[in-house]
């Protein structure tokens, strides 16, 4: 596969053809914050939390969709990358209910901890405080829509792993919402295998194993990485 | 004679919380020796002034500004305090007082003091403060100056941020 180099942060470094600015960046070390990126699923640019700048371009891109070229000149941080990120994160806890203090998933939680990483210590915006439901028809598992921030990895994960495509999204905007099959209660779910894996990926408490009370849900993702090393590399580890 | 420095005047304030911050701000336990070696503790739940002081140079103050007897008290608090804390999780976001927030004021109260089997009925409605559309996080009513999260506080952060304003450095947490 052809190297090409490219400017990252002054630093002149490689990369392969065909990789995103995200991938170039992990092979150098460099942190670069995410939210709906999962290592082993399809980028998606939905967050907008990795955005950088690339000089030529009049606004900032997300590293996970765009592709390295030869020559092109990254920012990965600056006072406007870091001030479009705490945004994005405050604009992100104001639009739901995410009210750590009784969540599953407090002090487990990728949200919460970017928060805290970014220095994002108060939410400027009016919290929108939308009427959402619950829906813990399933047997083992419940979604909490007040948690929900629509990064859609369970999405993703159903779909391009389990390959069950059991979860997808109705509305549109700020209306979207994750749904199980045609909009029916998860529990009357005819396509879910019942694998847990949109429950594993989940950054927040919005997917959760029934019975968890506050701060008791923890996830692990790395499981994604070892069965697609599996599947597609045929190599096999614990 | 060497002069005795100034000590500094500190206030807690009690908004619409459960009054665990301030629990977890009595968990300083043997700290709290030192701190009022260093500060007076001039306004809170357990002092007996019912008036917020004047010229207050650190005040903390927990939960969300949720009726109007809050609001009132907390710009009594911004125009007498050089520095305001939002102190916990209720202040700082809104938290589980702002919970009630997707449900009109009105339809609360009817569940709350009409329609629940409850010892407090409705006549205690004359004597509540209103309250107000929604529980806002202090930031939202006045001016903040420093956010100390959780639900509550853990002592030890109390004591990280109380420390470093007191030796003058900056918070960080």
């Amino acid at each position: 596969m052809p190297v090409i180099t490219l400017t990252i942060d002054e630093e002149l470094v490689s990369a392969r053809a065909g990789q995103s600015i995200l991938e170039a960046c992990r092979d150098h070390e460099i942190k670069i914050p995410t939210l709906c990126h999962l290592d082993g699923l399809s980028a998606r640019g939905g967050c907008r939390l990795c955005l950088v700048a690339v000089a030529g371009s009049p606004r900032l891109l997300p590293a996970c969709t765009t592709a390295v070229q030869e020559n092109m000149v990254v920012t990965t941080s600056n006072e406007k990358i870091e001030r479009y990120r705490r945004m994005i994160l405050e604009l992100t806890f104001a639009e739901r209910n995410h009210t750590c203090a009784v969540c599953v998933s407090n002090e487990n939680c990728e949200l919460q901890t970017l928060a805290a990483e970014l220095g994002m210590d108060h939410v400027r915006y009016d919290y929108l405080n939308p009427d959402l439901p619950l829906d813990t028809s399933h047997e083992r598992y419940g979604v909490d829509h007040n948690r929900c921030l629509l990064c859609l990895r369970c999405v993703r994960v159903c779909d391009e792993v389990e390959g069950a495509h059991t979860w997808d999204v109705k509305g549109r905007g700020i209306k979207s919402q994750v749904i199980t099959d045609l909009n029916r209660p998860w529990g009357a779910s005819e396509s879910c295998t019942e694998c847990g894996k949109c429950v594993e990926v989940c950054p927040t408490g919005a997917l959760f194993t029934k019975g968890s009370a506050v701060a008791e849900m923890k996830k692990e993702a790395s499981f994604l990485r070892r069965i697609l090393d599996g599947r597609e590399k045929r190599q096999w580890r614990r | 004679m060497s002069q005795v420095p100034k000590k500094l005047r500190l206030a807690t304030v009690w908004l619409g919380g459960c009054s665990g911050c301030h629990m977890s701000f009595l968990d300083l336990d043997e700290l709290l020796i030192e701190l009022v070696e260093k500060v007076d503790i001039v306004y809170g739940p357990l002092v007996d002034t019912k008036k917020f002081p004047e010229e207050v140079d650190i005040c903390l103050v927990e939960g969300a500004v949720t009726n109007v007897e809050n609001l009132e008290l907390a710009r009594s608090i911004r125009s007498n305090s050089k520095l305001v804390i939002s102190f916990g999780d209720c202040a700082v976001t809104g938290n589980v007082t702002s919970m009630r927030n997707r449900i009109p004021v009105k339809d609360l109260l009817t569940a709350v003091y009409h329609e629940a089997q409850a010892p407090i009925g409705a006549e205690s409605l004359e004597v509540l403060p209103a309250l107000l559309k929604k529980a806002l996080p202090l930031h939202q009513a006045i001016k903040v100056d420093i956010y100390l999260p959780g639900c509550p506080p853990a002592p030890e952060r109390i004591a990280a941020a109380l420390t470093a304003l007191l030796d003058n450095r900056p918070v960080d947490l």
